[in-house]
């Protein structure tokens, strides 16, 4: 069978017999891929022609040598705008989303994301202007940049922002960086080779420091979940850069000793960088700046609510204490003429300052340089700047009263039908076990996520922290209502009680998506990471002479 | 306005549960000698006012009538059809598949980005996506030292600036030298890598040669030269190509590149004042265990369906930790969407439709102006949609046309100052006849 007889997707979604591209195999297809929809001539975008006046201007112009043309045109798909439509619409139901259902994936805070965020984004005036234009007919954009800069240092304590960093891990190298440089510029570069970091951390932590060029230092929790103090202080030394430590933690706990952690580090002479992910449990609570740390990443797709898209984009704005202040990444939009009080006073208004003017401002000889082109995921400033704003003194703190307060709740309503290691205050989250499940039923923390899956609702994060045997890491947000909380509450304890009277049915979870347990292993062993036409092999060539031989057949005019 | 749901009998009921008196016995645990001072932060706003602050704002902005503005980021037509697949909340609002069970839409739709991507650049293997064309670019760099082991980096300067920026930082941590080979400046000159210089640079321990095609100035390359010189050191050619030129412009894969990376924006991005982008990269399957960022496999379930997941996460941060290939976690999904509901809208005819506009517009602009004698071609040879002239007293021009509502390119004295009273012209298919005569016509008046 061919891809001409490519059978439309059911709406039952549960895909019809087809013989897939890969080769005699017989294969059930929910969607086909957008190629197997392909026919010939088929298209859905047209564009006009130039003009004859065009043509013959620029006929006196150099032509491109042959020798840089491309062979034959890429294969990309040929299918109408209707066909295009229905193919990403059927993709689309085949996802789960916040937009339908509780999605309590534990240290991502799957809040809701605001529409009217969406409706400033795209307003043209800011969805069409581009990075490079210049600064006279960009003060709107510059004025939301330094405004959004200044309400993040109200909520951080920190002295300074960047908003460049495009995702949280990008923050955290952008810290790190500025870390290395902190220590060359005070003659210790050399000498401080090592971050310390908790064994609870997110694995970016880590893979930051190894970037960076540092060596990692793993520090163990104690037995209340918590960075062991002891241990901590036992490792700090003239050789330690850095500690970077998460706080609220993985594990969903505030670091009750969280002063005498920062206390330690500053003494050792080391930079205290918080990894900002949890913020959203601890608005109007806790301030970073003002306690002492040098350095934190936001998340703006996690607390500021901007939608995390399938997995990006996000965007990581660090905000520094003064140390720290001039190795941040250039340019900084500024405030170049004008007061600021004046300024962040008429915004509140919903007043512009006539005489006030914005620049970005490349002047920064300590600057650790540029981590991203332009200034940074402008679009999603946007939609922090119209969150912030909406929500603003009390709604922030009622953020994090209601997150807390969903957390804390799932806590005491099913801590005890699954283990809970640390049985502490919870923060944003709380982290459960499935131990008990696993030891005493043979069920996993694996078969419990994929009965949830039956529920509609998406799983927690599982199996992180590390820390945490058999881990269930479930962050509610504040955006969900009691009843959904009930009802997942309710999920819960009859897979705890589904685990006891059938186990084997979670096994065989989930029944009711679209696909069932998918065969990672065979995925990773022979990995087929793109659609073939039927005449490329994966077979990777030796050199490049031979890749440009296999290129030219590849690229033969085709019938 | 807040977004919680939240009655105060539904708070008192957890509360109650939770056998808390006060929502601040939740937050018992903040050592008091830490907790927040008061902070001064603004009311909140209904969505009548926020849309108002937003109109505000926005409307500070000056939106030029016409722009030739490129260098790096291009105005070209998106299609209605695109904005719609990317605003599916089940695409915008969903996260990371890592239950790809409710995950199919977003891993299928990455696993075709990744098949379109390879098709393009001609290489075997494309990631999920990364932030931007730079970091794409510094990454990719890295990549090539752990492939070589070798810890120079060489790099054009016919390479984007911002690029170039972003790559001296990300190399300034682990202590890589990046080592600039210049082009070609010279009045008339080609304005491309000079060969002699990237030949000179490719030492034994420089792990790769990393040159755009075309070039920040708009010029072509000789990329299957590089790609020698490069080869004959011992060295990789990290190609930084603009995807819209791969309809007209051999395919990196072609000329021999051993990796590729590029901005994706021009395909279906909005420009929004630099991002969010999208960030290409492309290699040979045989080098793919050192690729940094996410990656889709097809595979199957038990009932023989065809299924995609995340898979080689071995190579990531959150297996690896510290020997992981990259600390990258999120990466730009929603825009390789948009990446691959673009490609697939405008197909093969399309996207070449789309390049030969623009070049054949760029040329119709830069030969008007060349004609009204008002500005001539920098460099000599080819130019794809970009061309670099030389325009007398361009920056007061220049600042003086923003005022008409012209934007009339960019300046590239700032980065190089051997390029004063140059401007960088971009066109696109949106770039109109009418576009370019009201640029001649402004400039003849301000002559």
């Amino acid at each position: 069978m061919n891809v001409a007889e490519a059978p439309p997707a059911d709406a039952s979604g549960r895909g019809a017999a087809f013989t897939g591209p890969t080769g005699g195999e017989e294969l059930t297809v929910v969607e086909p891929l957008i190629f197997e929809r392909s026919r010939p001539g088929r298209r859905a975008v047209r564009f006009p022609r130039s003009s004859d006046a065009a043509r013959e201007r620029s006929a006196g112009q150099p032509e491109l040598p042959s020798t840089v043309l491309r062979a034959a045109a890429p294969r990309l798909p040929e299918v109408s705008e209707l066909e295009l439509l229905r193919h990403f619409n059927r993709l689309a139901h085949l996802n789960q989303a916040i937009d339908l259902n509780f999605y309590p994936l534990g240290s991502c805070t799957m809040k809701y994301n605001p529409k009217v965020n969406e409706w400033a984004a795209a307003l043209p005036a800011l969805a069409e202007s581009h990075p490079l234009d210049p600064e006279a007919v960009s003060q709107g954009s510059l004025e939301l940049m330094w405004l959004l800069s200044e309400l993040l240092k109200e909520i951080s304590g920190f002295p300074a922002i960047s908003l460049q960093p495009a995702a949280g891990a990008h923050g955290e190298l952008t810290g790190m960086l500025m870390t290395r440089a902190y220590h060359r510029a005070n003659g210790e570069g050399e000498q401080r080779r090592k971050v310390l970091v908790p064994d609870s951390a997110h694995g970016t932590n880590p893979a930051t420091a190894t970037m960076v060029g540092y060596e990692t230092v793993t520090i163990r929790s104690n037995e209340r979940g918590g960075i062991d103090l002891e241990a901590l202080r036992a490792a700090l030394g003239p050789d330690v850069a850095a500690l970077m430590i998460t706080n609220p933690s993985t594990l969903g706990i505030f670091e009750d000793q969280i002063d005498q952690v920062v206390e330690a580090v500053k003494a050792a002479g080391a930079i205290a960088y918080m990894d900002g992910a949890n913020l959203n449990a601890i608005l109007g609570r806790f301030r970073p700046g003002e306690s002492g740390f040098d350095v934190m990443h936001f998340n703006l797709h996690k607390t500021f609510s901007t939608p995390h898209g399938g997995g990006g984009p996000g965007a990581g704005p660090v905000g520094v204490s003064e140390r720290l202040e001039p190795f941040l990444p250039a340019p900084m939009p500024v405030l170049a003429a004008g007061i600021a009080d004046e300024v962040r006073a008429n915004a509140r208004a919903g007043r512009s300052t006539p005489d006030a003017r914005f620049a970005m401002d490349w002047d920064r000889p300590h600057s650790i340089g540029k981590v991203r082109s332009y200034f940074g995921n402008f679009g999603m400033f946007v939609r922090a700047y119209t969150y912030i704003r909406s929500n603003g003194d009390d709604g922030l703190r009622t953020i994090s009263e209601d997150a807390v307060l969903a957390a804390n709740y799932l806590r005491v309503r099913l801590h005890d039908v699954y283990d809970l290691p640390y049985d502490r205050l919870s923060k944003h989250e709380v982290v459960f076990s499935g131990r008990r499940q696993k030891r005493e039923h043979g069920v996993t923390t694996l078969d419990i996520a994929k009965a949830i899956l039956d529920h509609g609702i998406h799983p927690p994060t599982i199996y992180f922290p590390l820390i945490v045997e058999e881990a269930l890491m479930v962050e509610p947000t504040e955006t969900e209502s009691l009843e959904t909380l009930d009802v997942f509450i309710n999920v819960m304890r009859d897979i705890a009680e589904q685990a006891v009277t059938e186990p084997e049915a979670l096994k065989r979870a989930p029944t009711t998506t679209p696909v069932g347990r998918l065969d990672e292993a065979a995925a990773a062993r022979r990995p087929d990471l793109r659609y073939r036409f039927g005449d490329v092999t994966d077979a990777p060539a030796a050199d490049t002479r031979e890749r440009r031989r296999a290129a030219a057949t590849r690229n033969a005019p085709r019938t | 306005m807040t977004y919680s749901p939240h009655t105060d009998p539904d708070r008192e009921r957890m509360l109650e549960a939770i056998g808390a008196a006060t929502v601040d016995d939740l937050f018992a645990d903040i050592p008091t000698s830490v907790r927040a001072s008061d902070w001064d932060l603004p009311a909140p706003l209904t969505e009548q006012e926020v849309r108002t602050e937003l109109a505000r704002l926005a409307g500070r902005n000056r939106m030029p009538e016409v722009s030739f503005l490129g260098a790096g980021v291009y105005r070209h037509l998106i299609p209605a059809v695109v904005g719609e697949v990317i605003g599916r909340p089940e695409f915008a609002t969903a996260y990371t598949p890592y239950q790809p069970e409710v995950s199919q839409g977003t891993l299928q739709s990455i696993y075709e980005f990744q098949s379109l991507i390879c098709e393009l650049t001609g290489m075997e293997v494309a990631t999920a996506s990364h932030y931007d064309g730079a970091t794409a670019t510094a990454e990719a760099a890295l990549m090539a030292c752990r492939l070589t082991r070798r810890s120079i980096i060489a790099v054009s300067a016919g390479v984007n600036p911002d690029y170039r920026r972003v790559l001296g930082t990300y190399c300034s941590g682990p202590g890589i030298e990046v080592v600039t080979v210049p082009i070609d400046l010279a009045e008339d000159g080609s304005g491309t890598t000079d060969l002699a210089r990237a030949a000179e640079a490719l030492g034994p321990d420089v792990a790769c040669l990393v040159a755009a095609q075309p070039n920040f100035y708009g010029q072509v390359e000789p990329m299957a030269e590089l790609a020698d010189a490069a080869h004959a050191a011992g060295a990789l050619l990290v190609a930084v190509v603009e995807p819209t030129s791969l309809a007209i412009l051999q395919a990196p894969g072609d000329y021999g590149a051993d990796l590729v990376a590029a901005e994706g924006q021009p395909l279906g991005v909005p420009m929004s004042f630099g991002g969010p982008y999208v960030g290409l990269m492309a290699a040979p399957m045989a080098s793919v265990r050192q690729m940094p960022g996410r990656l889709v496999g097809a595979t199957r379930d038990a009932a023989g369906r065809r299924g995609y997941v995340l898979t080689l996460q071995a190579r990531e941060q959150h297996i690896r930790r510290e020997k992981a290939a990259s600390n990258i976690c999120t990466n730009q999904a929603l825009m390789a969407l948009a990446a691959t509901a673009y490609l697939s809208a405008v197909g093969p005819t399309g996207l070449r439709e789309v390049a030969e506009l623009s070049m054949t517009q760029a040329r119709h602009l830069a030969a008007a102006l060349e004609d009204a004698g008002l500005a001539e071609r920098r460099f000599g040879g080819a130019y794809f949609a970009e061309v670099t002239m030389r325009l007398p007293d361009a920056a007061r021009r220049h600042a003086a046309l923003v005022e008409q509502g012209i934007v009339a390119g960019h300046l590239p004295e700032r980065d190089d100052p051997a390029l004063r009273d140059t401007v960088l012209l971009a066109a696109t298919e949106l770039t109109t006849d009418d576009d370019i005569a009201r640029l001649v016509d402004a400039l003849e008046a301000i002559r």
